[in-house]
């Protein structure tokens, strides 16, 4: 890897001219006060705040739109068309956390380093210029270090750790590194590295390992049937959210829809939640997992088990933006908890 | 056009006004981006609102409206026998809407607080399935348009008529709506179908369950939520009763 270091005004004389630019923009306060943040298109580097705790979402839907047409179909003279577009326009993300980096790689693992690469995917992340940052502070009951999301090695263009005066720059492409050739950056000093280690620690020691995922897969075969799921289960309003704001749920449905002259057709691919009643409904309108509790268990069997089983991490990146979601108050590091005493007991 | 050569068949509308606003006929010429592409799949045969033309041959009659008069019923059974299918257009017609309100109070009193010396005819207020059976409801005050053009589909094309069946939440996060919980307001989205792709809560609004309810809400869950985060019941109550649409659950 190489490291440099900028200065932090030098850094916002970064320009990316025809970029769509996307950062955490402060959207309003919560009720108690609390800042709300959302990754947002901006136009001046003072509309977003790289200090921020977390986002409310996730900057999922700028890779997985919530919405997409995967192709067009025209009719005309008893013949038809197929259209499929997917290009894309470039665009710049910053201030992403480790966190949802590292749900890009995993993504990237699903849709990119796959037999079935997804075109759609592609194109977005090969024109995405990512800037990441590192956290500043522990966010709410966040989890990454338990599932070891809290540090990233490769998945972006640039990384930055925030060293006082300057950033401490990890340049992670051949694109990043020329782009910063237009800008003043310094080569690092020993000093340097001292201060990012430092940086580094005082996250780290904030971030306690609040729950240990490493015989996940195997506890939750043992607990299949376990009462657990009920418990939250029957909280749990199906409603989504959690998948929502998730930066690494992907499942999604496909409908078509006719325009009203009736001369093309659109399908449509939408993100859904497995949690969702009719996620698991079949033709003929039976449902494979007609209860709540059910439909909850495998959001973390997925998440938790069919993913390590497939690529030997877990699919959760520890950013708990679904526990801090949830109404309902269902929040992962409480759910495995439950699962790990019913074995204690 | 012709898809496979086949014409498609243009079904003959009627659009019957009951006791209501008239929006959700307003709703209908609306989305003019593709209204004459709509007037075009279809054959109006009847509607107030935009033709002077008047038939009682028709495939589809749309109701909009909630029952609140017996001369009203007699319309709706008329109606019924004509109509290949009927459609309940908006809260009104599915669910009594905002008009069911009265049959919270004495019918003489409220028929006096609102004519005064110059009483109407009046009976509690009905939706439209419990006069007449009803083959597809389209809920919302108004109904959205794109649903609507999606019946129309359904009806030329026999594609699907899928109204979601999960609650608002998920479109208030497709467009980056914080919960209006969050802002310290209570708002019926978990419990209320999506598909109007939530303007209210995107508005600071929350929603009032104008689509009622979605399939299989957790009542017990959401309303334990809307108890802890200290909204009174009484505040819960009006909200639930406000369109008339949750009547499975309310509690008196």
């Amino acid at each position: 890897m190489l490291f440099k270091t900028i200065k932090k005004q030098d850094f916002f004389d970064f320009y990316f001219p025809d970029f769509q630019c996307i950062g955490p923009k402060k959207v309003g306060t919560n009720n108690n006060g609390k800042p709300i943040y959302q990754f947002l298109p901006f136009s001046s580097f003072d509309e977003i705040d790289l200090d921020y705790e977390t986002t409310e979402y996730s900057a999922k839907t700028y890779f997985l739109p919530y919405k997409e047409t995967l192709s067009s179909f025209s009719f005309e003279d008893n013949d038809w068309t197929q259209e499929i577009n997917y290009s894309s326009n470039p665009r710049l993300i910053i201030g992403l956390h480790p966190c949802d980096i590292n749900g890009l790689v995993k993504l990237d693992k699903v849709f990119e380093k796959t037999l079935f690469p997804n075109p759609y995917y592609i194109t977005r992340r090969q024109n995405t210029f990512v800037v990441g940052i590192d956290c500043k502070q522990p966010c709410d009951r966040g989890f990454c270090s338990s599932v070891g999301s809290n540090t990233v090695t490769h998945g972006f263009d640039l990384f930055l750790t925030d060293i006082g005066d300057r950033y401490f720059v990890k340049i992670g492409s051949d694109r990043a590194f020329n782009a910063l050739q237009k800008i003043k950056t310094r080569d690092i000093t020993k000093n340097d590295n001292e201060l990012y280690l430092q940086a580094r620690n005082k996250f780290d020691d904030g971030v306690e390992k609040t729950v240990r995922v490493e015989n996940l897969p195997n506890l939750l075969d043992i607990e299949f049937e376990s009462d657990v799921w009920g418990k939250w289960g029957d909280k749990c309003l199906s409603c989504g959210t959690c998948a929502m704001v998730c930066p690494t749920c992907y499942c999604y449905g496909v409908t078509e829809h006719i325009s009203m002259d009736f001369n093309k057709s659109d399908k449509i691919k939408q993100l859904y939640s497995c949690n969702l009643n009719d996620f698991a409904q079949v033709a003929g309108g039976h449902n494979f997992r007609p209860e709540p509790a059910t439909r909850l268990k495998y959001r973390y069997y997925h998440q938790h088990r069919g993913f390590v089983e497939s690529f030997g991490q877990p699919l959760c990146v520890g950013c708990n933006r679904c526990g801090r979601a949830c109404l309902a108050g269902i929040n992962p590091t409480d759910v495995i908890s439950d699962l790990q005493r019913e074995q204690k007991r | 056009m012709k898809y496979l050569g086949i014409e498609p068949q243009k079904p003959k509308i009627a659009v019957f006004d009951f006791t209501s606003c008239e929006g959700c006929e307003l709703q209908l010429l609306n989305k003019e981006e593709t209204l004459a592409d709509f007037l075009n799949a279809v054959e109006i045969v009847s509607f107030r609102e935009a033709s002077s033309s008047s038939s009682d041959n028709y495939d589809i009659a749309l109701i909009e409206g909630a029952v609140s008069r017996n001369d009203e019923v007699k319309r709706l059974e008329k109606i019924r026998k004509n109509a290949k299918v009927l459609v309940a257009l908006g809260s009104c017609a599915c669910f009594g809407g905002v008009n069911r309100l009265k049959n919270e109070f004495d019918l003489k009193s409220a028929n006096k607080e609102v004519y005064g010396n110059d009483p109407k005819e009046t009976i509690n207020v009905r939706p439209v399935k419990d006069i007449v059976p009803v083959d597809i409801e389209i809920p919302g005050c108004p109904v959205s348009k794109a649903e609507v053009e999606s019946l129309i589909c359904h009806v030329v094309w026999d594609s699907p008529f899928q109204p979601p069946v999960y609650p608002v939440c998920v479109e208030c996060k497709q467009r980056f709506t914080t919960c209006l919980f969050e802002k310290g307001q209570m708002c019926l989205g978990p419990i209320t179908r999506a598909g109007c792709n939530a303007p209210c809560p995107a508005g600071g609004q929350g929603c009032w369950g104008c689509r009622g309810p979605a399939v299989e809400p957790n009542y017990d869950s959401f309303f334990a939520i809307v108890k802890e985060k200290g909204f009174a019941d009484i505040e819960l109550r009006e909200k639930l009763n406000f369109f008339g649409a949750f009547q499975e659950v309310i509690i008196s």
